[in-house]
């Protein structure tokens, strides 16, 4: 009953203090300026004598870079809503009031965490479910899977979220903020690393990429959602920057999901622990 | 160390006290925070808890409610051992510079409290109003908290920790930040709760205010009790009365035998103890009508706040 009270007040306090309305206000700015330039590149292939072949890969990639930037944004939302939450509350005392009421310690993170994940479907489900929808209406393309595309980027932002959760019961907000984002740029550039090491046949660089990855798995899951959504011809013709050249495998997507619970795991035994 | 609530704790029964602590201390790092918090608290009084800045306070409420573990020692807190997820539902807490969801109105934060302590919804339907009628927020129920004053966050916070009407209450300097009538108010809901058989647990730096409402404190000092105070037994307590006048004499001494248990006389200096206010007035006529040219009547005993300064000793500068 508490822990479910306690997701009831986070996901209330994203729409109280605006930050959802914010967030779902600016991508859908997102999907204006995306939906324009969905519209001009159309416009510019009406005056030329493309062949629909090439005009169609080269919208989906443009649909593509769109999925990916609703997955940067999605990401970067994540972590600078969560940041506070735990760290903030212990910082500032707040969550007294809270740890002294009926209720276990591991309630608070996990209705905290359920509360965050619930915010998080709508905003994925609207910006995934809206870029695709203007990919479709005005460029007529649309994704292989989208389902598994959108499952993948939700699990991506768990992730981060669960991470950021971990070492707020541990860091200040802004040590927080630091260390996880820090890590999440780690995964990214792992992740172009061993996406390079494609080109260049290096094994060092893949190594590099997929030590990055274990890491912080974040960028290995969203680069497995890319290859599930491009069309395989696009992926192998490297029609798009996303190509499959380095996929990550379901098993690293295993070890991204038990990675997720051991994080949940350590963030609910170190809040347990630790004096409030 | 043993005290006088602890002392009385050996021939009482256990059930007979809110809370019982044995050698409670807590180390942060090299730092003790706690030495060895041995206490009694009675079912049922107004309990007040002080000691100077960096005593070991508000460490010792928060291994109290849960939220500090303690690095040795034992407690039970209405019956249950620290940190009983159970026995909360019965525990109210006002935490000192009390803070909470700011984007919340004073209603919204009452029916949160109340839902987290498990207050059955029609019962919140009842009990929010008359607890925001109780502190005096009828007016602003509907105000969020970031537009409240200092006076009135501690306010809410009050009624927040009442709000499920716990058996015990532990309440960090709940009039600081309150102007007179905010103190006033407080002191009465605090007997009243005392009333209707709660107990609560007070810190306070306002030993005014500790002396009128509590019936029992305790002196804490680096983590450890240094004594304690019966103060509804003070009120029995013998009066040590100084007075200084021209042509006082032994027939003054005898004559004053019914009031008075013990009386001494030195030069234009008498003194004695009586056991009552109220023999005051009568030992001033006496003195006067036996044609005593009396210039000063000092009764004098020892206010909670010399107390303890006498106990404390000086501002060593913490």
């Amino acid at each position: 009953m508490a822990l479910w009270i306690m997701a009831g007040i986070t996901f209330r306090e994203a729409a109280r203090k605006k930050i959802l309305w914010t967030a779902l206000i600016a991508g859908f700015g997102f999907l204006v300026v995306f939906g324009l330039g969905l519209h001009y590149q159309l416009d510019d292939f009406s005056r030329g004598d493309m062949s629909a072949f090439l005009r169609y890969q080269i919208l989906s990639a443009m649909l593509m870079v769109g999925l990916y930037t609703v997955d940067l944004l999605a990401v970067v939302m994540t972590i600078l809503t969560s940041v506070d939450t735990i760290s903030g509350e212990i910082a500032s005392g707040t969550i007294q009031a809270i740890a002294t009421k009926p209720m276990a310690r591991w309630e608070v993170v996990v209705g905290k965490w359920l509360g965050f994940t619930g915010m998080l479907a709508v905003y994925v489900a609207m910006m995934f479910g809206g870029t695709l929808g203007v990919g479709y209406w005005i460029g007529g393309v649309t994704a292989q899977h989208p389902v598994r595309g959108g499952f993948l980027v939700f699990l991506e932002c768990i992730l981060a979220l669960t991470v950021t959760f971990m070492f707020g019961t541990w860091f200040s907000t802004l040590t927080n903020g630091v260390i996880v984002l820090g890590l999440h740029g780690l995964a990214f550039l792992g992740g172009w690393l061993e996406q390079m090491s494609g080109f260049a046949e290096g094994s060092r660089l893949v190594l590099l990429g997929v030590l990055s990855s274990l890491v912080m798995p974040s960028e290995a899951i969203w680069r497995r959602a890319a290859f599930e959504m491009e069309s395989p011809l696009a992926g192998s013709l490297q029609f798009s920057p996303f190509a499959d050249i380095s996929v990550p495998s379901y098993t690293m997507i295993g070890y991204a999901v038990v990675y997720l619970v051991i994080a949940l795991s350590i963030a609910i035994y170190h809040f347990h622990q630790r004096d409030l | 160390m043993n005290t006088e609530a602890g002392q009385g704790a050996a021939l009482e029964p256990p059930e007979r006290f809110a809370l019982q602590t044995q050698n409670l201390r807590k180390v942060f790092g090299s730092k003790v925070a706690v030495r060895g918090l041995s206490l009694c608290v009675r079912r049922g009084e107004i309990f007040g808890f002080l000691g100077p800045n960096g005593a070991g306070k508000s460490t010792s409420i928060k291994m109290l409610l849960g939220l500090v573990k303690p690095t040795a020692g034992e407690a039970t807190v209405l019956g249950a051992p620290l940190g009983d997820v159970h026995v909360r539902r019965k525990i109210g807490f006002l935490p000192e510079d009390f803070r909470f969801y700011d984007w919340l109105t004073g209603a919204e934060l009452l029916a949160l409290h109340g839902r987290l302590a498990g207050v059955p919804a029609s019962k919140l339907c009842e009990r929010v109003p008359a607890l925001l009628e109780l502190v005096g927020l009828t007016p602003h129920r509907d105000k969020r908290l970031q537009n409240y004053s200092k006076g009135m966050h501690q306010r809410i916070g009050l009624a927040q920790a009442l709000i499920h009407e716990p058996e015990l209450i532990f309440l960090d300097e709940p009039t600081s930040g309150l102007d007179p009538m905010g103190r006033r108010l407080v002191r009465d809901i605090l007997r009243a709760q005392r009333d209707r058989g709660a107990t609560v647990f007070l810190n306070s730096h306002l030993l005014s205010e500790i002396e009128i409402t509590c019936d029992q404190v305790v002196f804490i000092r680096d983590g450890e009790v240094v004594t304690s105070r019966d103060l509804r037994r003070q009120q029995e307590e013998e009066i040590r009365v100084v007075v200084r006048g021209r042509k006082l004499n032994q027939e003054h001494v005898a004559g004053l035998a019914p009031w008075t248990t013990s009386a001494q006389l030195q030069d234009e200096q008498l003194t004695l103890t009586t056991r009552s206010h109220d023999s005051l007035p009568s030992i001033l006529r006496l003195l006067v009508e036996k044609g005593a040219e009396v210039y000063q009547f000092t009764p004098q005993r020892l206010s909670l706040e010399e107390l303890f300064v006498q106990i404390m000793g000086e501002d060593r500068g913490l």
